[in-house]
């Protein structure tokens, strides 16, 4: 084993005592911002330069196992033994790279955004807390070891949605994404229980090694498997049907939403379907329902995205659009593109929300200057941004013609990628020419309601304020300069994984294939000649630019009004714009019939009447009557107690002789 | 022991004396109300228990001497408390009926 790979622990740590530090400073010191900010950071970057080591100390053996380093015995109960123990290999080494070098950058930037909450330290001993969860999570060397960063992530994601609680909507938006993912939790839990219970282990490596012997393709079994592990990616990866609470979460702080509900977090579901990459390809149903949602959802979320105006929330549902991608690409057995996808994904949406995160500074700066209460986040009070901004507003073009898929930007490779690959699968079965439509529709959408983000944020006239105007200006140096770093990775990272059609392709698919090759024997062997390769890129590169150009030339933001004097929308914009009602259904569905039956029946029914009455009140009421006909022997008259007295001796002296 | 032999035979009327002694004591603790009475009744019945002692004390041993002994003492002692708390009851009450004394019921 290379020396280096034996530091990943280190990596690990590293975060935890960040926290650790910045958990007691908060309670000690709460004004000392410079030592949390040196804290908070450096350990980011400290945990990423280890993390570059380790990388660079596995590519000397790409083709080596996976190195599991085993710490100590975690859980050893009978047949079931789980250790403390992380695995290193090429998966979770790219994912290794995404978490710790988005999240340095993404902390820098935290550093100026947050730079006058009062919340400061405890805001980066969340921060950093997190970091160590996800660093568990994606190097954890068994399924139990990556549930407890499953749940890390999710508790210090609840814990960051509702950083400003005192707001009861942020409390309550933490909340949702905590119980939405509960279920999803249930999900990965019964998995376990039946992963185990099968092949008598939990830890990566033995699973993966065991289950071609312990399962039988497309069997019930593992078909079973699988689909409780999508429900738990649905949850946690915010696809249909658990996908409400993402857009939710954005009423934490923008830093957060962009490397939790982003950059990192929210992936883990794909990471989890890469990494159980046998089991999925064994369930060729289970692999098909993966790749419906994800097609699903990637369209479903971009059509609620169009209508959307808080900027955030057209992130929010632009990630799950996103998000939706990766699962396509996964469920059709390109589990290299997923996981593509997943690292482009991390750089030009991290972009995108820092981007917004600068914006929203800025409004909201003004907006305190002049003591108005308007909407900062609302694209109705912006516009003209690119005057005041020049350099949010070109890194966010940037990661605008990333994420709509311009060739030559990370974007299109990682989604035309995963497009091909579903098309390949089109002569298996013509439900992936069907999920290739889907794809590709909500590819022209994401290109159309990006473009409309930007022309109504940075272009037309400014719609802020006249007070405001003068107040509005660029971020600090220490925001701005995370995003050029991450904008250079929205262009560049495509070269991970070119087309196969140009030369250098497929290197990241090449360099994971020691983690997906058990898969490919399970998979059809799923060739695109070059000809419809070259088809499928121009096609994508004409959707692109036809969404761009609509949005171009079909929006005015001229005739834009402000938050305020905005009329009411109406039909179909209504529609989208309230994201076809999901929220309501579930209210009407699920909530309400909850409430109902806690109320009237556990409460009113079980609780006050048989607990309370029967039970509490009845043991009472029988003490009491027995007690009455107790009492009445009890007469106090002492010829009675001693007649008692002779007559129980004569009994006695009876049963004795 | 040569003077255990003599006495067998009058050991069933000593024991049925006393027998007789322990249920009027039983009787008139239970049946009269002045405290005195009751008081004497309760002599009684320590007595008829002494008479059984040594009747039987006779064919087993002096052990029964020795608690006859042991119970005329403790009797002494009860005379003396006991006669004390009737007199302080009396006072407090202006009467021994013991159904007058009922501050104990409910």
């Amino acid at each position: 084993m290379p020396t280096s790979v034996g530091w990943v622990w280190l990596v690990v740590v590293l975060p935890f005592v960040g926290f650790l530090a910045n958990g007691l400073i908060s309670f000690l010191w709460p004004n000392s911002k410079r030592a949390v900010s040196a804290i908070g950071v450096g350990v980011l970057v400290a945990a990423f330069a280890v993390a570059v080591a380790v990388v660079l100390g596995l590519r000397g053996d790409a083709h080596g196992a996976p190195y599991v380093l085993t710490y100590w015995s975690w859980m050893p109960a009978a047949e079931l033994e789980i250790a403390a123990a992380l695995q290193v290999d090429q998966l979770s080494a790219v994912m290794l790279m995404v978490v710790t070098g988005v999240g340095a950058l993404i902390h820098v930037f935290s550093v100026g955004y947050m730079r006058d909450d009062p919340g400061y330290p405890r805001y980066f001993a969340y921060l950093n807390l997190f970091v160590f969860f996800m660093l568990v999570l994606i190097l954890g060397a068994s399924f139990p070891v990556m549930f407890v960063g499953w749940e890390g992530v999710g508790l210090c994601s609840y814990l960051l949605i509702g950083f400003w609680y005192l707001d009861k909507a942020n409390a309550d938006a933490g909340k949702k994404a905590f119980i939405m993912n509960r279920i999803g939790d249930f999900g990965f839990l019964i998995a376990m229980f039946l992963i185990f219970q099968v092949t008598g282990s939990l830890t990566f490596v033995e699973v993966f090694e065991a289950a071609p012997e312990a399962f039988t393709i497309n069997g019930g079994t593992i078909t079973l498997i699988t689909l409780a592990l999508l429900l738990g990616c649905t949850g946690k990866s915010a696809q249909i049907p658990l996908h409400t609470w993402l857009p939710d979460a954005m009423a934490g702080p923008t830093p957060v939403s962009a490397l939790i509900h982003a950059a990192t977090m929210v992936t883990a579901g794909v990471y989890l379907v890469a990494r159980a990459n046998v089991l999925f390809a064994m369930a060729p149903i289970s692999s098909v329902v993966v790749a419906t949602v994800g097609a699903m959802t990637a369209l479903f979320a971009a059509t609620i995205a169009l209508q959307q105006w808080d900027i955030k929330k057209v992130l929010a549902y632009s990630t799950v659009s996103q998000l939706g991608y990766m699962f396509l690409g996964v469920g059709v057995g390109a589990y290299a593109g997923g996981i593509f996808h997943l690292t482009t994904h991390a750089f030009f949406k991290a972009l995108l929300f820092l981007g917004s995160g600068s914006v929203i500074f800025a409004l909201h700066h003004a907006y305190h200057e002049s003591g108005s209460h308007e909407d900062a986040q609302d694209m109705r009070n912006m516009g003209g941004l690119k005057r005041y901004m020049p350099w949010t507003a070109t890194v966010m073009w940037i990661a605008t013609l990333a994420i709509a898929g311009i060739p030559g930007f990370s974007g299109f490779f990682s989604k035309d990628g995963i497009l091909a690959a579903t098309f390949a699968r089109g002569h298996d079965h013509p439900v992936f020419y069907f999920l290739w439509v889907l794809g590709a529709a909500a590819a022209l959408l994401t290109a159309f309601y990006m473009t409309r983000l930007m022309l109504y944020t940075f272009h037309g006239p400014n719609r802020t304020g006249k007070n405001e105007q003068e107040h509005l200006h660029e971020a600090p140096w220490i925001m701005t300069g995370p995003l050029v770093v991450l904008a250079l990775g929205s262009i560049f990272a495509g070269v991970l994984n070119l087309p196969h059609v140009l030369p250098g392709g497929g290197w990241l698919e090449h360099l994971l294939e020691p983690v997906t090759e058990l898969s490919h024997r399970y998979l059809p062997e799923a060739h695109l000649s070059a000809t419809t390769e070259w088809v499928l890129i121009g096609i994508a590169t004409l959707i692109a630019a036809a969404g761009i150009m609509t949005a171009v030339i079909a929006l005015k933001p001229e005739s834009l009004k402000p938050a305020r004097e905005a009329p009411e929308e109406s039909g179909f914009q209504k529609i989208l714009l309230r994201k076809w009602y999901v929220d309501e259904i579930y209210d009407a569905l699920v909530v309400r019939p909850t409430v109902w039956i806690s109320r009237k029946v556990l409460w009113r029914f079980f609780d006050a009447g048989v607990i309370d009455g029967a039970l509490v009140n009845g043991s009472a009421w029988t003490a009491r009557a027995v007690g009455f006909v107790g009492s009445a022997v009890q007469t106090g008259r002492l010829a009675w107690y001693l007649f008692v007295f002779v007559i129980g001796t004569l009994v006695l002296l009876r049963a004795v002789m | 022991m040569p003077f255990l032999q003599q006495s067998t035979e009058l050991l069933g009327s000593a024991l049925a004396v006393s027998a007789i002694l322990f249920s009027l004591g039983v009787a008139g603790v239970l049946l009269r109300r002045n405290a005195i009475v009751v008081f004497m009744c309760i002599e009684l019945m320590l007595n008829a228990v002494n008479l059984t002692f040594i009747a039987l004390a006779q064919q087993l041993g002096r052990d029964g001497h020795v608690f006859v002994l042991f119970v005329m003492a403790v009797a002494a002692a009860e005379a003396a408390v006991g006669l004390a708390i009737i007199l302080a009851v009396y006072r407090h009450k202006q009467t021994v009926n013991l159904d007058k004394v009922n501050l104990l019921s409910g």
